[in-house]
């Protein structure tokens, strides 16, 4: 049975009609730690249907002191350990009202590497603090181009800092992006925290 | 016929009362062949650039030069039938070569305008080799204001001709009071070989 109100067609065979505008970007998963993991992994949902894709981390939480949430990337096999040239920079202040500045990180970049990209700084592990922040990623399934993606985060640094990062890059593969999974460096554990990934048409 | 459900009215009019996201997909140009520029006009090709938003999403993806080492910009139409709006503006990168033998943060200043009526710098010095490509987002904000500028921010991620991965970080304004009703992305010389262009309208209510 269609719906129609005012002579127009709201939704009929079980979708909205095709003149309806709705939201353009859908949460396709979240996952909220119960209990501390090694990492959290997307390895399902990402595919042509978007063009683009969003993750959204929250309250991020080490298990460790100093520790930095990482990403990688699948491109085709098991492993995550797509080929990445990234760049990385930070502006930072303290809580004591020193040390503002900003600066490039050559600690935390990637050239051709197949390990994983810092998206923070050194994130506290003091019951309060923790890092949050948004990764793009770019046309995934693209099997011509590299794929491009930008990320920003901000963390309570171990020192007392807040941290801000910018991160960039490409993945150097032609091979579809199929699987994305975050760790802590040094693999230790993520204490607390809520991904979601959302894909936008 | 309203529908109604637990007391709460879901749509009537003709329309949803319920909120169905704030992100709406205006228009999408994928391009088939190499062309000059990429277009938004509205009023065009059922293109939505007024009041209808108060800012506007365009997203980049995949754009491939050409040329080896061209640039890729934006322009910002007002009033005319030319993209020459006035606009000052910034832009800074951090970039890293694939050979780890260079990286850095740097104000672009052969890439920012000052009272400029060219187009802007997005992504520049893109690599065209068959895998490279820049993607990217822009947003505007309230481009039917004739009262104020009109500012736009933007981040691009670029393959450089020399590969290096470039993040380029663009800010500034049209320094005019009219509305701005188009928005044309092309490279600063030759054609847009590929590429995926779209434009969202976000709602503040």
């Amino acid at each position: 049975m269609g719906v129609i109100s005012n002579g127009t067609t709201l939704l009929d065979a079980g979708a909205l009609d095709a003149g309806i505008a709705t939201g353009e970007m859908t949460l396709i998963t979240s996952t909220t730690l119960s209990s501390a993991a090694a990492n959290i992994t997307f390895n399902s949902g990402i595919s042509s249907t978007y063009n683009t894709y969003v993750f959204k981390f929250m309250d991020i939480h080490p298990a460790t002191d100093d520790s930095k949430l990482l990403v990688n990337f699948r491109d085709g096999s098991t492993a995550y350990d797509a080929t990445k040239t990234t760049n990385f920079f930070r502006a930072q202040h303290r809580e004591n009202g020193t040390n503002g500045n900003i600066a490039y990180r050559t600690d935390d970049d990637l050239a051709q590497s197949t390990g994983a990209q810092p998206l923070t700084m050194d994130i506290g592990n003091a019951n309060d603090e923790s890092a949050n922040g948004s990764l793009i990623l770019y046309n995934p399934s693209n099997t011509t181009f590299v794929k491009h993606f930008a990320a920003e985060s901000n963390c309570v640094y171990s020192g007392d800092y807040s941290m801000n990062a910018y991160i960039g890059g490409y993945i150097n593969v032609t091979a579809a992006i199929d699987g994305v999974q975050f760790t802590m460096e040094g693999g230790t554990n993520i204490d607390a925290g809520t991904i979601k990934m959302y894909g936008i048409k | 016929m309203a529908i109604i459900s637990n007391a709460v009215t879901i749509a009537d009019a003709g329309a949803f009362s319920a909120s169905l996201g704030s992100l709406t997909l205006i228009k999408t140009i994928t391009l088939s062949s190499a062309a000059g520029t990429v277009s938004f006009v509205h009023g065009a090709s059922s293109v939505v650039l007024d009041s209808t938003y108060p800012v506007y999403k365009f997203v980049y993806t995949s754009v491939h030069p050409a040329e080896e080492g061209a640039i890729f910009q934006v322009g910002f139409r007002d009033g005319s039938t030319a993209y020459d709006a006035t606009k000052t503006t910034t832009n800074f990168e951090p970039i890293a070569n694939e050979g780890d033998s260079s990286a850095e943060i740097a104000y672009q200043p052969a890439q920012d305008l000052a009272q400029g009526t060219g187009f802007q710098t997005l992504i520049r010095n893109n690599g065209n080799g068959n895998d490279e490509c820049g993607s990217g987002e822009m947003y505007l904000f309230n481009p039917s204001s004739t009262t104020f500028v009109k500012h736009f921010i933007a981040r691009g991620c670029g393959h450089h001709q020399s590969d290096y991965t470039t993040s380029s970080f663009v800010a500034g304004y049209c320094n005019v009071t009219a509305a701005i009703d188009a928005v044309q992305f092309k490279f600063h010389s030759d054609n847009i070989d590929a590429g995926t262009f779209k434009l969202y309208g976000i709602k503040d209510s």
